[in-house]
């Protein structure tokens, strides 16, 4: 094997309350694309913010050329040939495509005049460099999701790096956008680039990866070639044991329909009808965008419904917004926790208690003791790890700030318990036992609707699957027949079979 | 953990950290501490009482104002809404109608203009900034337009009379103004800590989306804010017009800025969701009393001035330095 290009050595990182890296290690060669795999919470986008300078690191070393290097940020580690492709786009939709490429580095005159032409003919080469069939001076705004990902990575080429790194970067793109990007990844390799690409589709990883770097737990597991290995004994190395240890599934018993969802409708949901049994885990399929999050908005009140009807144990009810659905018994826990879940200043106890108010109180007066002895409860229950109920929520981990967040749905009592994406950005250990707690709740008769993008844990937890494509319910399994690759077929929309049991 | 912090004595838990949190405090007693030795006629009971006085004004809007800074709003229309109701309250004594009537007409009137900012802030989802600068100038508007732009006279009737206690009478030898600024305090402090009300002013500031998913009626939140602000400007109204026994149409004007100073130095966040009614009121007093020792000490109010932006910005600099 070549020298390595870039070397992250045992690289340590702790936060308050988690340790996110304990001896993470990753090398980059030139002329090779590394894979670099984990569970959610493996430590992988921490790994590459510690690379770039975004955070700074407890231990460790970086050695970049042969040496010794830290950066103090990502324009930095950028300006010395690092560029990162963020899962999340940082462009200016308001910018040209060529501004947004140049956004900091301008071509100018002498007399800081921009030379327009210059930098649209040389924005111009690196998009048909990229089969991106636009000019130059389209608003990045106007593109689709997929077409602003290509911008972010011709950013990237044109800083001439010799490391680029992309964070699942063919999450938002359509197959023929994908194709083109590996054709590019290819191009880069051949021209001696060095390639992390971060991905959980296992397909691509041995489809256009030299490589893999596997992250567990924020600790180095292993590093071996894509010829080496098989998708099993891969996965094997990136949760640690086998997958049936990981979600122990129950027995349900099913006893009759507890929410029926006939012909909803609204924004990015078109006509969806699905019933969910009591004591059942329904899970949700479907790409970014697919209207997973939108229906589950819909269904809770918190998105306007522009027709259709919910019922609940056989009665229609009307949830224009959130208070109705708790009032009624679904509770719903947002997939996005800082953006809409939490209360990121308030600490654990007003999280977990701020649904729940009504009861703890007599009169407009709160019961502080009620409330303390209800929330110590939960923080028991869940084995949630925090200093103190009156600490920050915004100070725990991932999984913690998850626990606290379904308790928060619980202490209303639900019937109906919809989670969206609960073990996004939590670590192993934390997602084994959030299972358990879904696994609890089914046992006692409550109906679940898990949305997850989250493949293994879909097919491992849900009693039943649907998919979604555009809105709409693209397909319907029972989730001990269905397998991961035609799931995904469904979720593109590629086959709109339905065999509706 | 917290037990052991708590079991500390007092002198071993004064570190950085408690110097941060309890600053203004600690600026409140500083200022009373240098400006004792240099004026010797400060420390008597009788200006303190007088401060606690002229600090009334400031403090009960600053009550309101928090409030609604909490919700990460602002209102600036709370000099506006204290003029029409004066003006009201004016009117309404000057026809007879006993007090134990005209005040709750005069505040419920500060609850409804206060409500209107609400309205627009939550239903119409204009930025607070702006939909309360509407409301400030409309308000004024309304106000110039009732009054003719001239002074409402309570005149001498008794009910007059007994008006007038309420700017300048005395219980137990403490004014009138200042028992109500207690009681609005405490009121504001059981509102915040010990109902569901109150905890949904701080989720609502700390997160809209995030308290709305929680199933809080955040609009209905918002404007009961506002509301709360509007009423706490009218209480300010009544005891100006009381003590004054007129209302005047120009009363009132810039007296937001005052009030929001009180709140920020009070350690409040401007982004919401943050902030104790304690500070407030040590903000509204660090105020009180730096007009007061400027006056002592013979200061030109131009300087004055000066001084107090010098305060508020010493105060902000080290607020943003530590959250850094």
């Amino acid at each position: 094997m070549t020298e390595a290009i870039l070397q992250l050595q045992a690289i340590e990182k702790a936060f308050p309350g988690v340790k996110a890296l304990d001896k993470a290690s990753l090398n980059v060669y030139p002329g090779q694309v590394m894979a670099l795999m984990g569970e959610n919470g493996a430590g992988k986008s921490t790994l590459m913010k510690v690379l770039t300078g975004i955070y700074s690191l407890d231990a460790g070393q970086i050695v970049y050329q042969g040496e010794t290097r830290s950066f103090n940020g990502p324009r930095d580690s950028q300006a010395a040939g690092i560029s990162i492709i963020h899962q999340e786009l940082n462009l200016l939709p308001e910018l040209t495509i060529a501004e947004n490429i140049f956004l900091g580095r301008e071509m100018t005159s002498r007399f800081g005049r921009i030379l327009w032409d210059e930098m649209n003919a040389k924005a111009a080469a690196l998009l048909n460099r990229l089969k991106i069939s636009h000019a130059p001076t389209t608003l990045v705004g106007s593109l689709s999701l997929g077409e602003q990902q290509m911008v972010e990575i011709a950013k990237a080429i044109s800083f001439d790096s010799k490391v680029i790194i992309m964070d699942e970067p063919t999450d938002a793109l359509t197959d023929v956008e994908t194709q083109s990007l590996f054709s590019v990844i290819n191009e880069l390799r051949d021209q001696g680039c060095g390639i992390v690409y971060i991905s959980h589709r296992m397909q691509e990883i041995f489809s256009i990866c030299d490589a893999v770097t596997v992250l567990r737990d924020g600790s180095f597991v292993d590093e071996c070639r894509v010829s080496e290995i098989d998708e099993d004994q891969l996965i094997e190395r990136m949760v640690g044991r086998k997958l049936a240890d990981q979600y122990p599934r129950i027995a349900i018993t099913h006893k009759g329909c507890r929410l029926a969802v006939n012909n909803l409708s609204g924004p990015g949901v078109d006509n969806v009808s699905f019933s969910l049994n009591q004591g059942e885990i329904l899970g949700f399929s479907g790409l970014m965008g697919a209207g997973r999050t939108e229906l589950m908005k819909i269904i809770f009140g918190a998105a306007a419904k522009a027709q259709g009807q919910v019922e609940l144990n056989g009665q229609s009810v009307s949830l224009n917004n959130p208070q109705q659905a708790l009032a009624a018994g679904i509770a719903y826990i947002s997939e996005d926790r800082k953006g809409d879940g939490l209360l990121l200043e308030l600490s654990v106890k007003e999280n977990m208690s701020i649904s729940a108010l009504a009861k703890l109180s007599r009169g407009v007066q709160l019961r502080h003791s009620d409330e303390v002895s209800e929330v110590e409860k939960f923080i028991e229950a869940f084995n949630i790890k925090t200093p103190s109920r009156d600490a920050r929520i915004g100070n725990l981990s991932g999984g913690n700030q998850q626990k606290v967040a379904i308790a928060k749905g619980l202490m209303t009592l639900p019937q109906v318990l919809i989670l969206d994406e609960p073990t996004r950005g939590v670590d192993v250990g934390a997602k084994k036992e959030i299972y358990d707690l879904i696994n609890r709740f089914k046992a006692q008769g409550m109906s679940i609707i898990l949305v997850s993008s989250d493949m293994p844990e879909l097919l491992g937890m849900s009693d039943r699957i649907l998919v979604m494509h555009q809105g709409q319910i693209s397909g319907e399994f029972d989730a001990l027949e269905a397998d991961q690759e035609t799931i995904l077929a469904c979720a593109v929309g590629k086959t709109l079979h339905k065999d509706i049991a | 953990m917290s037990q052991s912090i708590t079991a500390q004595p007092f002198y071993k838990r004064i570190n950085k950290a408690w110097l941060i949190e309890n600053k203004s405090l600690i600026a409140l007693f500083s200022l009373i501490f240098v400006v004792s030795l240099l004026s010797p006629n400060f420390l008597t009971v009788d200006n303190l009482l007088n401060i606690l006085r002229q600090t009334s004004i400031n403090a009960i809007i600053a009550v309101g104002m928090t409030i609604v800074i909490l919700t990460a709003g602002i209102d600036l229309s709370v000099g506006s809404v204290l003029a029409l109701s004066g003006a009201i309250v004016a009117t309404l004594i000057g026809m007879d109608v006993p007090v134990v009537v005209a005040l709750p007409v005069a505040l419920i009137a500060g609850a409804a203009l206060g409500a209107i900012s609400g309205i627009i802030v939550a239903k119409g989802k204009v930025q607070a900034f702006i939909a309360t600068l509407v409301t400030m100038t409309l308000l004024r508007g309304v106000t110039m337009v009732y009054t003719d732009g001239r002074p409402v006279a309570t005149g001498f009737s008794d009910t007059a009379d007994s008006f007038t206690w309420l700017g300048t009478g005395y219980v137990l030898g403490i004014p009138v103004p200042v028992w109500l600024m207690a009681i609005v305090f405490i009121g504001a402090w059981y509102l915040l800590n010990h109902t569901r009300f109150g905890r949904y002013i701080y989720a609502v500031g700390g997160n809209e989306s995030a308290a709305r998913l929680s199933g809080i009626a955040v609009d209905k939140v918002k404007i009961a804010a506002y509301a709360i602000c509007g009423s706490m400007a009218a209480l300010a109204g009544i005891i100006v017009t009381a003590r004054l026994s007129s209302a005047q149409p120009t009363a009132g004007m810039g007296y937001e800025l005052d009030a929001i100073a009180a709140v920020v130095l009070g350690g409040t966040s401007l982004m919401g969701g943050k902030g104790r009614i304690v500070g407030t009121l040590i903000g509204a007093l660090i105020i009180g009393f730096l007009n007061n020792a400027l006056n002592l000490l013979d200061v030109s109010s131009y300087y004055q001035m000066i001084a107090k932006a010098s305060v508020i910005l010493l105060a902000v600099l080290i607020d943003t330095k530590q959250k850094a």
